[in-house]
């Protein structure tokens, strides 16, 4: 395996692993680290243990806008663009849906909002699916997140997008770890909360923007990614963010790896996966973090 | 006092019951029977072939017609028409008792996570077991619901249970049932995995008289048993130490109750698939209507829910034609927004 990465022969061998199974491996690894981190910046953004791209609709608003993309322009190249303004758009209401009234941002309201949004989403996704058979045949497999059949010229154009976000959310953990505290606290301590709030929101949605355009609307590892690595090394995001980079990756190319191997000759969406240990782990928060 | 007595009480000579509406009550019934009549009336005429708005009543009564109308009408539109309006009756009622029993006006069925347990069983029956006749899909339905609404109750019990915990585990079981869904669809033979995807995405397409014959003993049997503890469900309404001082047996009321609104939602998921945010939005508007005393309100509810998914029906059918979209996705387009309007209206309490 090693020979096709550095003495690469032509053999069929050779080929596959060049040209299938190491871009879909790499895929795993950069989209389970952008989910992760994007569901880390989100639990610490609301101080809300519930919180993810998933739950909160951001992942639904990219997927609606990539196959509103491909309904009215046609497949081939991937409209990132519209991934990353239909995230924005989505994670903004739902922000502002969630913080609505007196009692301000309630993980509640947050979660509820964030499902009805994505209903909503996800109901006229489906219409324009039956409206248009050309759009569901590109898109199907897709839809239920699933890491098969990139080639690595479409992953490389979204790449740097993460990288950006990656990055940034690196450079914001010293801050997210004050917000954390509340955002009271941060401003007494000489922070400027808004410019932190809207470059945290930028990452979130460049990062779950770009994950949707490449590998479809995978649940469930920005929410219990950053609840494990919290475990391991405690409420300091300069140590959650990477942590959490790892442990995504390590976790989507698990998830990945059984999809494929569960039921041979077949394979299953890694999103089917995620959620199949995801669900469970959310209904245990929900049981035990919500004791009001 | 010259203020009108805000109250009607109906009681029946014969029958060991009584039921006090409010004023409002018969004649916002009749506008709603009046408006579900006509909505189910220009359903059956409009189409690809239109048939006058006469010669429906006439088919539909037994006079004679001509051959072709008494084809659309008695065998292609009306039992589909009619299956909608009992869908959105059940659905509307459902929603009612669950609002009333969570004391939380945004549960509903759908919300909650009964119908994507009751989906559930359903896909895995059509799926697994396509030779199992539809009448077997309501009991099965109502199966799935039943054991989600355990489920639910159970996992959101912590020494007590608290209708914000009961709602994020039900949006917790949803996401789950749904994928093993989705994992259904995955894998099941192509014919079966079609029929079985267009009854997910909320349709009434193609139901005929077996499928309306199988939900109609449901309708018949539970929906006047809700109306019949609706009284029950008022005084649930007021908290349950206060149900107990008036005399009610809480934990039983309630189980009825809860298995009234499980059995109803379920055979309406296992005729038309998923009609999202009936039962959230009819009882909202019911209780604008006719204020939230349940004795009124689960009928006008229920025909406010028949309503909605008949105009669905008529605006899927004949928005994109000759395209059908599914009344279950134009609920949705219009059940979201007023959703989070309601989210943002009760924003302070």
């Amino acid at each position: 395996m090693l020979q096709a990465l550095f003495r690469f022969d032509g053999s069929t061998e050779h080929l596959i692993i060049r040209t299938v199974r190491l871009p879909r491996a790499i895929l795993a690894v950069v989209v389970g680290a952008a989910l992760a981190v994007a569901g880390a910046i989100t639990q610490g953004l609301s101080r809300n243990p519930l919180a993810a791209p998933d739950i909160l609709g951001i992942n639904m608003g990219a997927s609606l806008a990539l196959v509103l993309a491909i309904f009215l322009y046609g497949g081939g190249d991937h409209h990132v663009g519209f991934a990353f303004g239909g995230a924005a758009i989505s994670a903004l209401t739902v922000y502002w849906l969630g913080s609505l009234g007196r009692s301000g941002l309630t993980p509640l309201k947050l979660v509820i909002a964030g499902s009805a949004i994505g209903y909503l989403l996800s109901s006229l996704t489906s219409g324009i699916l039956i409206l248009s058979q050309r759009t569901l045949d590109e898109i199907r497999y897709w839809l239920a997140g699933s890491l098969a059949g990139q080639d690595l010229d479409t992953m490389l154009s979204v790449f740097p997008y993460i990288a950006v976000g990656l990055v940034a959310s690196l450079a914001l953990g010293r801050e997210l770890t004050l917000m954390s505290l509340g955002e009271d606290v941060a401003q007494g301590l000489g922070m400027k909360t808004a410019w932190v709030k809207v470059g945290a929101a930028i990452a979130v949605v460049l990062l779950a923007g770009s994950a949707v355009a490449l590998a479809g609307p995978i649940g469930f590892v920005g929410l219990v990614v950053p609840h494990v690595v919290r475990f391991l090394v405690g409420a300091d995001y300069r140590w959650i963010v990477p942590y959490s980079m790892i442990l995504g990756a390590i976790l989507l190319s698990v998830a990945d790896l059984a999809s494929r191997l569960v039921i041979r000759p077949q394979e299953l969406p890694a999103g089917i996966m995620t959620a199949i240990v995801g669900a469970p782990f959310f209904i245990h928060l929900a049981r035990s973090k919500m004791k009001r | 006092m010259s203020i009108a007595k805000p109250w009607i009480a109906i009681r029946p000579r014969r029958l060991p019951l009584s039921f006090r509406v409010d004023r409002r009550v018969p004649g916002v019934l009749v506008v709603m029977a009046s408006l579900t009549l006509v909505s189910l009336l220009f359903n059956v005429s409009q189409g690809e072939y239109p048939v006058p708005f006469l010669e429906v009543v006439k088919a539909v009564l037994g006079f004679p017609s001509t051959p072709d109308y008494d084809l659309v009408v008695n065998t292609l539109r009306l039992p589909r028409a009619l299956v909608a309006l009992l869908v959105g009756m059940g659905l509307a009622t459902a929603g009612t008792i669950l609002q009333g029993l969570t004391r939380n006006p945004l549960a509903a069925p759908e919300i909650i996570g009964i119908n994507a347990g009751a989906s559930l069983v359903a896909v895995a029956l059509i799926v697994a077991l396509p030779q199992v006749g539809t009448a077997w899909l309501p009991p099965a339905a109502f199966l799935g619901g039943l054991g989600t609404a355990v489920a639910i109750y159970l996992l959101a019990w912590n020494g007590g249970s608290s209708p914000m915990r009961l709602i994020l585990v039900g949006i917790g079981l949803t996401a789950l049932t749904s994928t093993l869904t989705s994992l259904m669809i995955t894998f099941g033979e192509l014919d079966t995995v079609s029929q079985a995807l267009m009854w997910l995405a909320g349709s009434v397409y193609g139901r005929s008289w077996p499928q309306l014959g199988a939900l109609l003993p449901w309708l018949v049997l539970f929906l006047p048993l809700s109306l019949v503890l609706a009284r029950d469900l008022d005084t649930l309404n007021l908290g349950d130490s206060l149900a107990q001082g008036l005399g009610s047996r809480v934990e039983w009321t309630r189980g009825l109750l809860l298995l009234c609104s499980v059995a109803l939602a379920g055979a309406s998921v296992a005729t038309a698939g998923n009609v999202g945010f009936v039962g959230l939005m009819a009882p909202h508007l019911g209780r604008q209507l006719v204020g939230p005393s349940h004795a009124g309100l689960i009928p006008v509810a229920a025909l406010t829910g028949a309503c909605i998914v008949e105009v669905a029906e008529i605006v899927g059918r004949l928005a994109f034609a000759p395209i059908e979209l599914p009344c279950g996705l134009m609920t949705a387009v219009i059940g979201a927004p007023y959703f989070l309007w309601l989210l943002y209206r009760t924003r302070n309490q």
